[in-house]
């Protein structure tokens, strides 16, 4: 089966200092992976590179064979493809609930009024947000907005959502209704990249766990044996940490 | 009874029925001379704001950067002159130098017209850099990451935001411009303080005429500044929303909407 991105050999380095050290890996249709590494070990830089928020130093990143970095790929048209959660939500300040998850596909889709609605309700109905379409992002709580936000990108019909620490910004109590939004999407077999510092999201629902440190993928599998059987002493003192918690 | 017979308010209410009209007008004048120089250098100032925050695209070449680094300079040139002389001088420079260098008569209404706009223009391009700037980088990312380009980010995204957020500094120019518009009278524009020197210098009533143009003057700034705070207040939306459902247990408090002013909805 051929990869929908394949990243090879990505360095990213801002200034002198080295962020992205030599990535390389592949997502495929209906993979759920969960980044997981300590803070600073680069796991949010290698989704923003992805999602071209960040220019990659050195390497390539293959959308279906084609390398976005070279100029090829145009970039607007390649970030509907590739949606983006962020930690801080990033909702228009400056329209409503229904109208964030619209303002894309009009603008950019050149849906039309109605088509976009509709998806737009199909998505927040999905999301459980539908009574909310009438709020200004002000008006809702953090695992309100994300949901908006997780709504907004897939109305885009994204064919990878990347999620760059979803729950990192959330209070306690809200991190469970983001969760069980994703766990849903996980198994409709959206194609998801997660950063996350959810242990119980990664172990549960991802189909692969990526092991970050210092720049570098240190050890990748799938989850039972990346928290079962972890290969490497670095990986075996980072979730040694989570579990003592 | 003359002039020199009647007190203070006799005064005042013989310039009113006597120079009520010319002074209507000035006031007209001046009000039409500040709005249309806001809204122009509104124009001036977001053309201009935009520009300066252009950063270049790291796939532009040469050519397009040095393009854009050059018409920042010149921007910022014409901001730090205009800001940085008296806008008097400014009308006296531009409405006598064009007639004597090009021959050019510029009309009363072009020439004011003409030097308020861009003068209200600088101000008003650091302030739209400054609303600009003031908009969290996360609305961009936001907007970046469906798919937009610069140009629908700014227009759709990030201007209606600064634009909110720099009102009470247009509502600021705007009553600078109402007040400021007397300097015009140097190039002999018919506005409410050259009627203010009309009457003194027919009446020789200075106390009173001033008295009179002053209140004018604060009536039309206060009426303004109310008018633009009830814009912002628009703009900001209502505080509270109504939830779509047809779940009737989310109508406990009957089927109205919430009221704004009485804070119920009985």
């Amino acid at each position: 089966m051929e990869a929908i991105l394949k990243v090879e050999h990505l360095v990213k380095t801002f200034g002198t200092n080295e962020v992205l050290r030599d990535i390389d890996f592949s997502v495929y249709k209906g993979d759920v992976i969960s980044i997981i590494g300590s803070s600073g070990s680069g796991k949010s830089t290698l989704l923003r590179c992805i999602n071209m928020l960040e220019e990659a130093t050195g390497g390539e990143i293959l959308y279906h064979g084609k390398n976005i970095l070279d100029g090829s790929v145009d970039e607007d048209r390649y970030r509907t493809k590739v949606g983006m959660v962020f930690q801080t939500f990033n909702l228009f300040n400056n329209y409503t609930v229904l109208d964030n998850c619209m303002i894309g596909q009009m603008k950019v889709l050149k849906r039309n009024r109605g088509d976009a609605e509709a998806r737009a309700m199909e998505y927040l109905s999905r999301v459980g947000m539908e009574q909310y379409i009438k709020a200004k992002p002000r008006q809702l709580s953090g695992g309100q907005k994300q949901r908006v936000a997780i709504a907004r990108a897939l109305a885009m019909d994204p064919e990878i959502l990347l999620f760059d620490e979803p729950t990192s910004a959330l209070d306690p109590e809200m991190v469970g209704e983001v969760l069980d939004v994703m766990k849903n999407l996980a198994e409709s077999g959206m194609t998801m990249l997660v950063v996350t510092h959810e242990m119980a999201f990664a172990r549960d629902i991802s189909k692969r766990v990526v092991y970050m440190a210092d720049g570098k993928i240190e050890e990748e599998g799938p989850p039972s044996e990346i928290f079962g059987n972890p290969k490497s002493q670095r990986t075996k003192d980072f979730l040694s940490r989570f579990t003592k918690g | 009874m003359t002039i020199a017979e009647m007190n203070f308010f006799q005064r005042m209410l013989y310039i009113l029925s006597n120079y009520g009209g010319s002074l209507a007008k000035g006031a007209a004048t001046t009000m039409a001379i500040a709005i249309i120089c806001t809204l122009l250098g509104c124009l001036i100032g977001f053309a201009v704001g935009l520009v300066q925050t252009t950063e270049p695209h790291r796939k532009d070449g040469m050519v397009k950067r040095g393009l854009l680094r050059i018409v920042k300079i010149i921007l910022t040139a014409y901001v730090e002159v205009f800001r940085g002389t008296p806008m008097m001088l400014q009308a006296a420079f531009i409405y006598y130098g064009m007639s004597q260098l090009f021959g050019i008569n510029l009309g009363m209404w072009s020439a004011a017209i003409i030097i308020v706009s861009i003068n209200t223009g600088a101000y008003m391009a650091e302030t739209v850099r400054g609303g600009i700037l003031s908009v969290d980088p996360g609305q961009t990312e936001g907007a970046r990451a469906i798919g937009m380009s610069h140009v629908q980010t700014m227009l759709f995204v990030v201007l209606p935001q600064a634009l909110r957020n720099i009102m009470p500094q247009i509502g600021n120019n705007l009553i600078i411009n109402i007040k400021d518009t007397c300097v015009l009278s140097i190039i002999g524009t018919v506005e409410l303080f050259f009627t203010f020197k009309s009457i003194s210098g027919a009446l020789y009533t200075y106390f009173e005429a001033a008295t009179v143009t002053m209140i004018i003057y604060f009536v039309l700034t206060f009426v303004c500044s109310r008018i633009l705070r009830f814009v912002e207040e628009k703009m900001d939306g209502p505080s509270n929303f109504d939830l779509a459902t047809t779940d009737t247990l989310a109508f406990t408090s009957g089927l109205t909407s919430y009221n704004n002013k009485t804070g119920g909805t009985h």
